[in-house]
């Protein structure tokens, strides 16, 4: 790093950093424990939530250069917040990191083509749902037409790193473009009427995971649930805003708000994790542009995650069933630390008959998947996954339950890495239950045809 | 700094990869859990057996460069503040739990395992280890050990000291000695054991320790008892104890830390109380139930205006995990949290929790109050703004004054966390110059080129400040 560069870094550190925030970590240590990235370091401070925090001072401080090891550091961190919920002082630590690392960002010279991929992909494509749909098609384009066996056959595959190699094996089969741009905007309950809400797809949801959205709006259905889909929406913008790219997250942020807020709605749903963290924190985001912050407010008070309300709604009482087997449940740390939901998950898969819930241990520990960090960190990554994946066979479980896509793919990553793809599965809560709620529901409608014979 | 030639002995003995340098590494090795104090270090060092720690160590003496040996550096005295540069030395590669003897109910141990990953281990075996401290799921039993920790079971089961039968020691020369051993009884020479006990790293390393079990005991019964006022809170405090009941817990919190804990922990704390005791039994089943018995009645004899039992052990443990959270939770409420640790005799809680308060108004500062009440060994703690100088001279004040009232008392100026380089201008109003004097002429003995944590326990000229920068 030029010093140019450091010195402008520590200058809008010294201008920018919450102190208030950074002073009330009392160094006490009790986050350590709950850090992935300091245990799988082998215990290292400088991979530790106090470390990283205490790194942050000393550098508005005064006391050291933001030089590479301390941007080291920093990228090391999963941003998976795990240390939040245990901090007896309450230290928001999720806003600490955003804000160091939008600064060092901002400010880095980056190499030219990390600049341009970041540009395409920051600027370029996520912000566009007709881009990503354009973008999915032509991964459905490689996947379906030859492409893909000719590629694995003819060893091309090879040349990629290894966790490049097994994402490319584990991405689902995409939907075609027809099926994604014919999104149906409006959903009617099957039930008597019980709440209305909106939907808020995702991006990368209401593309490459599109038919666990469809599974998503039937539970709604099925819940007693009208629906509807705000054409306008975007991609929430947590990739944005956890990889320094905070402008580019408020232009989505308000673009979200506008598109929801006409609606009549009690709620809007969310089924993967890391949106909904990162939807519920608008008003954060917002907080210095007063014609916005309250109407962000509002936005954010909405937010639920699809098993929350499923449980509100009683849906764990209806008939659900699967074959004979152990499940287990991996937790997505946004959906955890940040909208504090775990038990209602939980709850949902305890009450499918026939299946038995097993829980991992540290279900509540991040998988490493973390945004793109398995892309850049894989080394740790990869790691933190080995860890994940011995505690999901301890559980002797044929299937692993998610809630939020990143996970998912990183769950059937380690599956893969431990060659036990035809063993176990990974699913999305969504496509789980509406298995089971489909699979009770032919039984018994079998059941009762017989009967009326 | 230490030259590029130094640091290459040190790779030579511990491999490259477990010698940092980098300005980040220094600098998240150059604090602990004491607010107001941080120092660099020249190198972190990660010995991976005790044979390179006392390469290490001789090495170090020879060149006459300062050890800061560290464990999970939680300690609350700056006792891992690096504050004459030097090498921190670390213990995270010595963290196996070697044996568990179930005939001589012993356990055998290097110093940097975890504390609460050793009580499950031995609890897995049906055998118990009663040392607590409130950083269990942080600290390492090296740093109980070197601090003498106490925690919320010490009333009945005692401090580290009382179980601690024998140690592997590194020397500031680098030779290693063994003191003590799996002996119910021993009385050859002097018992350097204890001595070590609470020696802060000031003279030598422990590389190994056998550790006292006991069984795990029958049943446990909790109770919380809340008061319209601290005096009261107190007075059962020392009728408890008067009326030779000895509970495995007794532990006081005053209003505004009942409530930043209920703000954490959300369990549905009363927070309109102006205090609360967390007490507890365990034992036999019956002696349990006769003392908890006991125990309610002399509360309610004190104007106790709530007593309630716990339901079951999930409710019972998130009282305790509640407690544990005090400390860290009073942080929320200002930038700078400066805890005390006078301790008193137990007949003598009320007239320190009377003269706390009394303190807090003559000076004007806020203080609020936590601690172990059963062992007479509170934590006065002063919520303040280390940025606002005027504040600090009347919080030091304050403080000075609390630790002349607890030693007036027949008290000490630290009951578990240690001196440090914190509390070592303080040394001399409990020892006295004399007390001082002999103590310095035994670590004179032992570390006579004062490498080993240099700057802690005794302050370099007397009267230096607790807490104001110098
Ligand atoms: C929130 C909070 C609550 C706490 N509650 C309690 C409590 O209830 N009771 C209590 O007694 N304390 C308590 N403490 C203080 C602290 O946690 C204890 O002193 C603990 O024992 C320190 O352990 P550590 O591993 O962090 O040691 P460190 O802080 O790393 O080191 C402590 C001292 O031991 C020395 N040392 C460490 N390992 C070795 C070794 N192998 N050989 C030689 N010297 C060594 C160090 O040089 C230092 O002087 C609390 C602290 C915090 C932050
Ligand atoms: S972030 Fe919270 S838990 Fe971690 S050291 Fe700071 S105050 Fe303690
Ligand atoms: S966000 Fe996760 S990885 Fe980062 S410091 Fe907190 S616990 Fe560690």
């Amino acid at each position: 790093m030029k010093t140019a560069e450091k010195q402008r870094i520590q200058q809008q550190f010294q201008e920018k950093m919450d102190y208030d925030e950074l002073l009330n970590c009392m160094r006490c240590g009790f986050c350590l424990p709950s850090c992935p990235t300091y245990m799988e370091s082998g215990k290292d401070e400088a991979h530790s939530p106090r470390g990283r925090i205490a790194l942050m001072k000393a550098v508005v401080d005064g006391d050291i250069e933001p030089d590479e090891d301390v941007k080291r550091s920093l990228d090391m961190c999963l941003g998976c917040r795990a240390c939040e919920p245990v901090c007896p002082s309450g230290v928001n630590y999720g806003h600490l990191l955003e804000q160091a690392r939008d600064i060092i960002y901002q400010n880095q010279q980056q190499s030219i083509p990390v600049k341009v991929v970041r540009k395409a992909a920051f600027q370029g494509l996520f912000p566009h749902q007709q881009r990503m749909i354009g973008l999915t098609g032509l991964i459905g384009f490689y996947q379906r037409s030859g492409l893909r066996t000719v590629a694995r056959k003819s060893g091309a595959m090879k040349l990629l790193p290894e966790s490049m190699q097994l994402m490319e094996k584990v991405l689902p089969d995409v939907p075609t473009s027809k099926s994604m741009k014919q999104r149906q905007r409006h959903f009617q309950p099957t039930v008597p009427l019980k709440k209305r809400v909106a939907f808020f797809a995702g991006c990368l949801m209401d593309t490459v995971f599109l038919p666990t959205n469809d599974a998503t709006t039937k539970l709604l259905q099925y819940a007693g649930c009208e629906i509807v889909v705000p054409e306008a929406q975007a991609c929430c913008g947590a990739l944005h805003g956890h990889s320094g790219e905070k402008q580019q997250a408020k232009k989505m942020a308000k673009r979200n708000i506008e598109a929801f807020e006409e609606a009549e709605i009690d709620y809007i749903i969310t089924n993967a994790g890391g949106c909904g963290a990162f939807l519920v924190d608008y008003g954060h985001l917002l907080k210095d542009e007063p014609e916005w912050k309250a109407r962000a407010e509002a936005f954010s008070s909405k937010i639920k995650d699809i098993s929350s309300v499923l449980v509100e709604l009683g849906f764990e009482k209806l008939p659900l069933s699967l074959q004979d087997e152990i499940i287990t449940y991996q937790d997505s740390c946004h959906l955890k630390n940040v909208q504090k939901t775990f038990m209602e998950p939980r709850k949902l898969l305890s009450s499918i008959d026939g299946a038995q819930y097993v829980e991992m241990k540290d279900a509540g520990r991040c998988c490493g998947s973390a945004g793109i960090y398995n892309l850049v960190e894989t080394e740790m990554s990869m790691q933190i996954l080995d860890y994940k994946m011995e505690q999901t066979k301890a559980t002797k479980a044929k299937t692993i339950v998610t809630a939020n896509p990143g996970c998912l793919l990183q769950m059937k990553l380690g599956i893969e890495k431990e060659g036990l793809s035809d063993q176990i599965r990974a699913v999305h809560i969504v496509d789980l239950l509406l298995e089971a709620y489909e699979n009770a529901n032919s039984t018994y409608s079998n059941q009762s045809n017989s009967s009326s014979i | 700094m230490l030259a590029k030639n130094e640091l290459e002995v040190l790779a030579a003995i511990v491999g490259k990869e477990n010698v940092e340098t980098s300005q980040a590494s220094k600098l998240v090795y150059s604090f602990d859990a004491t607010p107001q104090f941080q120092a660099m270090p020249d190198a972190i060092v990660s010995p991976r057996t005790p044979a390179e720690v006392s390469q290490v160590v001789k090495w170090c003496n020879e060149q006459e460069i300062p050890i800061v040996p560290r464990g999970s550096g939680t300690n609350l005295s700056a006792g891992t503040t690096p504050l004459q540069g030097g090498v921190v030395l670390l213990m995270k590669h010595l963290d196996k739990i070697l044996e568990i003897d179930e005939e001589n109910l012993t356990v055998t141990t290097q110093p940097g395992v975890n504390t609460l990953e050793l009580m499950e281990a031995v609890e897995a075996k049906g055998l118990f280890y009663p040392p607590d401290p409130s950083s269990m799921k942080i600290s390492q039993i090296g740093g109980n050990i070197n601090e003498n920790s106490g925690g919320l079971r010490g009333l009945k089961y005692g401090v580290t000291r009382d179980y601690v039968m024998g140690l592997e020691i590194v020397l500031p020369n680098g030779e290693t000695i063994r003191t003590g051993g799996k002996l119910a009884k021993d009385v050859a020479g002097y018992d350097l054991t204890r001595l070590f006990v609470g020696s802060e790293g000031t003279l030598g390393i422990i590389t190994e320790a056998t550790l006292k079990l006991i069984p795990m005991p029958e049943t446990k019964k909790t109770v919380l008892a809340l008061y319209e006022d601290m005096d009261a809170a107190a007075r059962t405090v020392s009728k408890i104890i008067a009326s030779k009941i000895i509970p495995a817990t007794l532990e006081f919190l005053d209003q505004p830390t009942i409530k930043v804990v209920e703000d954490f922990s959300n369990i549905g704390l009363p927070t309109h109380a102006k205090a609360v005791l967390l007490i507890e039994q365990d034992g036999d089943a019956a002696v349990v139930e006769k003392d908890i018995a006991k125990i309610v009645s002399i509360c309610e004899d004190n104007q106790a205006i709530e007593v309630s039992m716990a339901a079951s052990e999930i409710e019972a443990e998130a009282l305790r995990s509640a407690r544990r959270s005090a400390l860290s939770a009073l942080a929320r409420l200002k930038p700078t949290t400066i805890l005390e640790d006078a301790t008193v005799p137990r007949s003598e809680i009320a007239n320190m929790v009377e003269a706390i308060n009394r303190i807090a108004e003559k000076h004007q500062v806020e203080i609020c109050t936590f601690g172990h009440a059963g062992d007479g060994n509170l934590h006065p703690t002063c919520l303040t703004d280390a940025r606002d100088k005027e504040e600090m001279e009347r919080v030091e004040q304050a403080f000075e004054e609390i630790f002349t009232t607890a030693v007036a008392l027949g008290g000490t100026i630290t009951g578990e966390h240690g001196v440090g380089a914190m509390k070592a201008p303080y040394l001399h109003l409990k020892l006295g110059d004399a007390g001082v004097g002999a103590m310095q002429s035994i670590k004179q003995a032992f570390d006579p080129k004062n490498i080993m944590n240099p700057g802690k326990m005794f302050a370099n000229e007397n009267r230096k400040r607790v807490v104001v920068k110098q």
